[in-house]
């Protein structure tokens, strides 16, 4: 409770900050260079663009919150439906005044965008459509209303018209000191209500029905839920646009959820993306003048996600190619220490240096390549050249031997797989010329428990199916 | 002062469970008819029936998942929610999304949030009686590991020990024993004849005739209304188990009520001895 308080007070604090912007007009932007533009963006001397990005920063962090928790419950249309359902209400917050109060515009959006889910929610349990089907219609139905009702208010000669196309696309220039305050004080209802019932938030979106066991006000958190987004959307149109405020809901959070297993680290990660991309946007938006915000917005968050696809470090591409190399490569090695073993084997362990040349012969390989497999292994420190005293050009001469490290993984590596090979004869009924390819592969990913465990299944046998001796911990020490 | 003892007293001799006449209905279409039930304490029972009998239906009822069309159910001689921090629950494992951004401490810290109540966050208390309720079910080497990494047994036990960690008196398991392997299986029935020894009661769904005479001491035989209901080896015999089937009794089914009842046969022989 007492840590939840801290974080209140913080967040006040926090928000305090958008009351220092002032109101601003487009029109304020001047025709100026580029570098320029930056150098004005960064010192956030004009007023026009501290209001831009606090807006844009309180958008993204109120919709990546939100939005984490539509991925999380498979809801992601949801915030589309949404989104696109409030535009009837926008025309219809104009109407009221023939002006872009704030205020009215924020109520109107509000009540169709309740009603749109309401209607969502209503096909669902009267017919037997499913949810996204009853989702898809209402975004269009809604959507096609809405662009009727502006089309209509735009031809009309009424004198503030030209704000209304902004809600399409949204621009960030256009908030003004009104939409900073209402988007302060949504931000500020998000942080409070996620903060103390967090752990109500968690449970319905993870298990509803043990929710409701707990003796969990389900629906009405599930309202509250939806109160919140449905603010969150209306307070995100004038800089977002209501064709992409959606995005802005999904890929922070989605992205986020590629990077962390705790819900938790997902709503930071969510808020913080979702702030990055809102300042990517409002800058971007900032430097071409007439461009609209939201796509810069959602271009910065889906470039977040495609990071987080490529190079996070557990569901990432990149780390998993690596990872698949690393281990073919540790494969390879295995195999030539196998090979080298088989020599030794071949030799009745008399022998334990090994030219090249055997070596390729034995692993049916070009001298070449077998060469590049040796000079693996000496960089590894599980082989040596014995022949220095020739120089250390490499021939099929070329004499080697195992060190010490070298030598046991080699008989750990045929251990395994003449195990493996016995254990599928015997305690998995296999025929014994059923049994080498599977042990090629599976020889490679053998743990020292299940190498233990199967010994013991099998009573520390000694010999594999085909009558080869099976290298055991004692023999091992040589 | 005194009303209030006696009030106490008489829900602490109240049966755990005790259902009179419930009829449940999804969309007008009847699932449930005409159930009575009393359950008592320290029992383990089996509910059991062919698919679509309504054995999930009726456990829902009782956690007050659903609406009910006519009947009533009292927990330990109250309604539901006045009970909630009474019973635990376990869910069946495909009703949850295990892709969730949690990790198995997480899923059992949930046990604890019922007796939280609002605004609080779980104590240092509560995660050690998570974690203690994770070793119960043998998974604690895997508390921090995501829920989609773990295999389905495991996800069971910890759906389990989530149902422990809410230190509850009556248990609602709903099919734990699908989809599990044998040692957790074994595992399971462990903690559930623990459960009992404690004087918890426990209403087990259950699929597995073969298994059932073992693990039960009460079985519900339910096919849309109660077939027959009461001790194991009372209820569980053929022509019951025919009557809740309606004939689509399989022979393996058949070969294991024939052990079945040869062991109860041995009990009472060796009683009688």
């Amino acid at each position: 409770m007492n840590r939840t308080g801290k974080q209140i007070l913080f967040t006040l604090a926090l928000l305090a900050l958008p009351f220092l912007a002032h109101a601003a007009k487009i029109g304020e932007i001047s025709e100026t260079s580029w570098t320029e533009q930056a150098i004005d963006f960064f010192t956030f001397q004009q007023p026009i663009v501290r209001t831009a990005l606090i807006g844009t920063l309180l958008i993204g962090f109120c919709c990546g919150i939100l939005g984490s928790f539509l991925v999380v419950r498979k809801l992601s249309l949801l915030g589309d439906t949404l989104s696109h359902a409030v535009l009837p209400g926008v025309a219809m917050g104009f109407l009221w005044n023939a002006s872009k109060d704030p205020w009215a515009i924020f109520v109107g959006a509000t009540a169709a965008g309740i009603l749109g889910v309401a209607l969502v929610g209503w096909i669902k349990q009267t017919t037997h459509l499913k949810e996204d089907s009853a989702m898809g219609m209402v975004l269009a139905g809604f959507y096609g209303v809405g662009i009727c009702m502006t089309t209509v208010i735009q031809n009309l000669a009424m004198g503030n018209k030209s704000g209304l196309d902004k809600f399409f696309f949204g621009q960030a220039a256009a908030l003004s000191s009104g939409d900073i305050q209402l988007l302060g004080i949504i931000s500020l209802i998000t942080v409070v209500v996620i903060l103390l019932f967090y752990k109500e938030f968690l449970v319905i979106s993870f298990d509803t029905g043990f929710a409701q066991a707990l003796g969990m006000p389900v629906k009405i958190l599930h309202y509250a839920l939806m109160a919140l987004l449905t603010f969150a959307v209306v307070v995100s149109l004038q800089a977002v646009g209501v064709v992409l405020v959606s995005a802005l809901l999904i890929t922070p959070a989605a992205a986020a959820f590629l990077l962390t297993d705790r819900m938790h680290w997902m709503l930071v990660l969510a808020a913080v993306f979702g702030m990055l991309s809102g300042a990517i946007g409002a800058f971007v938006s900032y430097l071409s003048n007439n461009l609209p915000t939201g796509p810069f917005i959602v271009l910065g968050a889906t470039s977040i996600f495609l990071l987080a696809l490529l190079f996070g470090p557990r569901h990432g591409l990149l780390p998993k190619i690596l990872r698949r190399r690393k281990q073919r490569k540790r494969i390879a090695l295995e195999n030539t220490l196998k090979a080298v073993f088989h020599l030794n084997e071949n030799s009745q362990f008399t022998k334990r240096a090994f030219e090249a040349g055997k070596l390729a012969t034995e692993r049916n390989a070009s001298l070449h390549e077998t060469e590049a497999e040796i000079q693996n292994l000496v960089k590894a420190g599980m082989a040596l050249r014995l022949d220095t005293a020739n120089g250390t050009k490499m021939s099929g001469k070329a004499q080697f031997e195992l060190t010490k490290p070298g030598w046991y993984r080699a008989c750990e590596i045929v251990r395994n797989h003449r195990l493996w090979e016995l254990y599928l004869t015997n305690a998995a009924q296999y025929q014994t010329d059923h049994v080498h390819d599977d042990a090629e592969d599976t020889e490679h990913h053998l743990g020292e428990d299940i190498v233990l465990r199967i010994e013991a299944r099998l009573k520390n046998p000694i010999h594999d199916p085909h009558g080869k001796l099976i290298p055991n911990r004692d023999a091992i020490k040589l | 002062m005194q009303s209030s003892s006696t009030k106490q007293a008489s829900s602490k001799s109240a049966a755990p469970l005790e259902v009179h006449d419930l009829t449940v209905a999804y969309t007008k279409r009847p699932v449930l008819y005409g159930i009575d039930l009393k359950i008592p304490k320290g029992s383990i029972v089996g509910v059991i029936g062919p698919n679509g009998a309504g054995k999930s239906t009726l456990i829902k009822a009782i956690m007050g998942l659903l609406p009910v069309s006519s009947g009533w159910i009292k927990v330990f001689g109250k309604p539901f929610k006045q009970a909630v921090t009474r019973i635990g629950y376990v869910p069946q494992r495909e009703s949850v999304d295990w892709d969730f951004p949690v990790n198995a401490l997480d899923v059992v810290l949930m046990g604890r949030y019922g007796r939280l109540g609002p605004f609080k966050r779980p104590s240092k208390a509560d995660k050690e009686i998570a974690m203690s309720c994770l070793e119960k079910v043998k998974m604690t080497s895997y508390a921090t590991r995501q829920i989609s990494n773990l295999s389905g047994g495991q996800q069971q036990r910890v759906f389990l020990a989530r149902a422990l960690a809410q230190e509850s008196d009556l248990y609602l398991m709903d099919e734990p024993f699908v989809g599990v392997d044998a040692t957790t299986e074994a595992a399971i029935i462990e903690i559930l004849r623990d459960l009992q020894a404690q004087g918890k009661t426990l209403i087990v769904v259950h699929h597995d005739l073969t298994t059932a005479p073992d693990y039960f001491d009460r079985i519900l035989l339910l096919n849309m209304r109660v077939v027959a209901y009461g001790k194991t080896e009372d209820v569980f015999t053929f022509e019951n188990l025919q009557n809740a089937y309606g004939g689509r009794l399989s022979i393996l089914s058949e070969v294991a009520l024939s052990r079945a009842r040869k062991k109860f046969d041995g009990d009472t022989r060796d009683n009688v001895g």
